[in-house]
C-alpha cells in the first residue's frame, strides 16, 4: 500500500466500484479497499464467484451485477480485498487492517461507500440460535449455496422480504409462513406517492410479480402482524404473533427477520461527518451536498450509505462522487464535470422516484422501533428495553449516558444493532424529536484489531 | 437446518470442531459451515452464558465469534474454512470468571 492516495474508496459495492472506475478514467490515482474477499458488496455478493450452480434463482436484479463486477475486476484498479478500515479521522488519515497487518496512510479525498446494514428488528427472543436476518439468509444462498432444509418462517416488511421469499421458493424451500408486519394504515398514507412512483413503474411491476408468485405458491401469509415473539429452550422452537385480532403460534427452528435497511454510518461518523434524521426513511443520513460531499471537507459518502436508494441508484451516485473528486483534484474542469454528471443525475431521478412510495408503504410500526420491556435491545451486553426505560426514569438523558449507566452499546458490535432502538426509546420516553437525541459516538477502532497489530502499524511513509 | 444446493464446488474439507473431526463444504465461511453442521449454539455470552449463533452473516453483529486456529474472538462469518482448521466454541462467561 502507498503512503498517500489521491482518492481512497471504501467499499466495493456498486457505488464504490463505479466511483473508483470513473475517477481513474479521468486520471485520478485511486485505491479501493473492501472488507469482503470478493467485490460486489452485499447486493452483488459472489455474483461471479460463488458456489451456486444456478444463480438465476436469485433473480434478474442480482444477475445484473455480474458484468459490473467483472468490469471492475478487469479495470486494473488498485484493489485491496479483505481490508478493514479501523480508523478514519477528519484529516483523512486512514488505518487499514489487511492480512493481520495494520497500515496508516493518507488520502486527498475519501469516498465512503460502505452501504447499508439491516435495520435492527428487536423482538422478544431474537437472540436465540435459529433467529437470523433475511440478509443472512441471502448471504448463505449467495456465498455458501445453503438453504433452509426444514422450512423457515419469514417475518417483517419491505422489498427484500418479498425478494428472499421468492428466491427461497425458486430454491424449493418450504416457507412455513410469511408474517408481514407492514401496518394496516400504511397503504393509504403511501398512495399520494404513487403517481411519482409510476416514473419507476418497473419497480412497481417487479414488486407485484413477487407478491403474485408468493401467493401462487400458497405460502401462508399473515398481514399487519404485531406482538411478534420468538421462544424456545436454548434455541428457537416457536414464534407467536397477533394478526386480525387472533393469536397464533407456529413451530419453527428457523426465523428470518427483516424490516428494511439503514445507512451504515460508522465510518462517516468517525470522521466527524454531520448527520440528519430522515423522518421519511426513519434513519440517520450524512449531511451531503449534490455530489455527496459531507460536512467534512474531502469526505464523500456514496450509495446506500448516503440514504437508501437501491443498487441501481448507488452505481449512478458513485459516478457523481467520482466525477466531483476528479474535478476537485484538477483532472477535469467545472463545465466538463457538470456536463458529464447531467445524464447520470437524470438516470438517477428515475430510480429515486420509487422511494417516497416505498418509504411510506413500508414504514415500520412504533412497537418494533421501540419494543416492549422484555425485549433484549443490546444483544452484546444483554440489556433490555425495560432496563433502558428504568434508567431514563432515573434521569439518564441520552444513549451515550446510557452506556455509563448500563453498558448498553459498549459491546463488540459498537452499537450497530442497538443504537437505533435506544435512540427511539429515549425520544419517546423523554418526549423529544429524534433531532434532539445525540446517538452513540463512533470511536476507533472501528473494526477489531489486536494491541499487537496496532503497535506494529506501518506508517507507510517510513518504509 | 441448512442443506447444500447444487454447487459448482461440491468438495468437502476435513476440519475440527471442539476437537472432533467433521466435514464441511470448501469455499464457505466458518459461520456458514457451522450452520451446515447444525452446530448451534456456537458461543455462550460473557454476561449470562446464554447460547448464541450467527445472526447477520455480514460482520456487523459479532454474534458468530469463535476461536479459529488458536485465535480467539474471530468473526466466523469473515473467515473462510481451510482444510485442517481447528475451530472451537467460546464459553465467554467462563472465560470472564477465569480472568477475575
Amino acid at each position: 500500500m502507498k503512503q498517500e492516495y489521491q482518492l481512497l474508496v471504501i467499499g466495493a459495492g456498486p457505488a464504490g466500484m463505479a466511483a473508483a472506475q470513473i475517477a481513474a478514467r479521468h486520471g485520478v490515482e485511486v485505491a479501493l479497499v473492501d472488507e469482503q474477499p470478493q467485490p460486489g458488496g452485499q447486493i452483488y455478493r459472489n455474483v461471479d464467484s460463488g458456489p451456486l450452480a444456478d444463480v438465476s434463482m436469485l433473480g434478474k436484479d442480482y444477475v445484473f451485477g455480474k458484468p459490473l463486477v467483472q468490469a471492475f475486476r478487469h479495470s486494473g484498479l488498485e484493489y485491496h480485498a479483505g481490508a478493514s478500515v479501523w480508523y478514519l479521522d477528519k484529516n483523512l488519515q486512514v488505518g487499514i487492517l489487511k492480512d493481520g497487518e495494520s497500515y496508516q496512510l493518507g488520502a486527498q479525498r475519501i469516498i465512503v461507500a460502505t452501504g447499508a446494514q439491516e435495520r435492527p428488528m428487536p423482538i422478544p427472543g431474537w437472540q436465540l440460535p435459529g433467529v437470523m436476518t433475511a440478509g443472512a439468509g441471502q448471504i448463505l444462498l449467495k456465498s455458501a449455496a445453503l438453504a433452509p432444509e426444514d422450512g423457515v418462517v419469514l417475518a417483517g416488511s419491505g422489498p427484500l422480504m418479498l425478494l428472499i421469499a421468492w428466491q427461497y421458493l425458486q430454491a424449493g424451500v418450504r416457507i412455513r409462513a410469511l408474517l408481514d408486519t407492514t401496518p394496516r394504515g400504511n397503504l393509504l398514507k403511501a398512495l399520494r406517492h404513487l403517481p411519482r412512483a409510476f416514473a419507476a413503474s418497473d419497480y412497481l411491476f417487479k414488486g407485484l410479480r413477487l407478491v403474485t408468485a408468493i401467493r401462487h405458491a400458497r405460502t401462508p401469509c399473515y398481514k399487519a402482524v404485531s406482538e411478534l415473539r420468538a421462544g424456545g429452550d436454548e434455541r428457537l422452537q416457536w414464534v407467536e404473533f397477533k394478526a386480525a385480532g387472533k393469536s397464533h403460534r407456529i413451530d419453527t427452528q428457523l426465523l428470518m427477520l427483516h424490516q428494511g435497511v439503514i445507512p451504515d454510518l460508522h465510518i462517516a461518523q468517525a470522521a466527524s461527518c454531520e448527520t440528519d434524521w430522515s423522518e421519511a426513511q426513519q434513519c440517520w443520513r450524512p449531511r451531503i451536498d449534490d455530489w455527496g460531499e459531507t460536512s467534512q471537507s474531502g469526505v464523500f459518502v456514496s450509495g446506500d450509505g448516503a440514504g437508501i436508494s437501491g443498487a441501481r441508484a448507488a452505481d449512478l451516485n458513485g459516478q457523481i462522487a467520482g466525477l466531483r473528486v476528479a474535478r476537485q483534484l484538477g483532472f477535469i474542469d467545472e463545465a466538463s464535470c457538470n456536463r458529464l454528471a447531467q445524464p447520470v443525475r437524470r438516470a438517477q431521478q428515475r430510480h429515486l422516484a420509487i422511494r417516497p412510495f416505498l418509504d411510506a408503504y413500508y414504514r415500520v410500526a412504533d412497537s418494533f422501533l421501540a419494543p416492549p420491556d422484555d425485549t433484549m435491545v443490546c444483544r452484546c451486553e444483554e440489556i433490555s428495553a425495560g432496563d433502558i426505560r428504568a434508567v431514563i426514569e432515573l434521569g439518564c438523558i441520552g444513549p451515550n449516558q446510557a452506556k455509563a449507566f448500563t453498558r448498553c452499546g459498549m459491546g463488540p458490535c459498537q452499537g450497530r444493532f442497538c443504537g437505533s432502538t435506544v435512540e427511539q426509546i429515549f425520544a419517546r420516553e423523554r418526549g423529544l424529536s429524534m433531532r434532539d437525541i445525540c446517538g452513540y459516538s463512533a470511536r476507533p477502532p472501528l473494526k477489531p484489531i489486536t494491541l499487537g497489530q496496532l503497535a506494529k502499524t506501518k506508517n507507510v511513509e517510513e518504509t | 437446518m441448512f442443506r447444500r444446493l447444487t454447487s459448482s464446488s461440491p468438495e468437502l474439507l476435513a476440519i475440527e470442531l471442539d476437537g472432533e473431526p467433521v466435514s464441511v463444504p470448501g469455499g464457505i465461511s466458518v459461520a456458514a459451515a457451522m450452520l451446515y453442521l447444525d452446530a448451534s449454539p456456537t458461543r455462550q455470552t460473557p454476561v449470562s452464558g446464554s447460547p448464541r449463533a450467527p445472526f447477520c452473516m455480514m460482520g456487523a453483529c459479532f454474534e458468530c465469534l469463535m476461536e479459529i486456529d488458536g485465535n480467539p474472538d474471530q468473526r466466523a462469518c469473515q473467515v473462510e474454512v481451510t482444510a485442517g482448521m481447528r475451530i472451537k466454541r467460546q464459553n465467554e462467561a467462563d472465560h470472564c470468571e477465569q480472568v477475575w
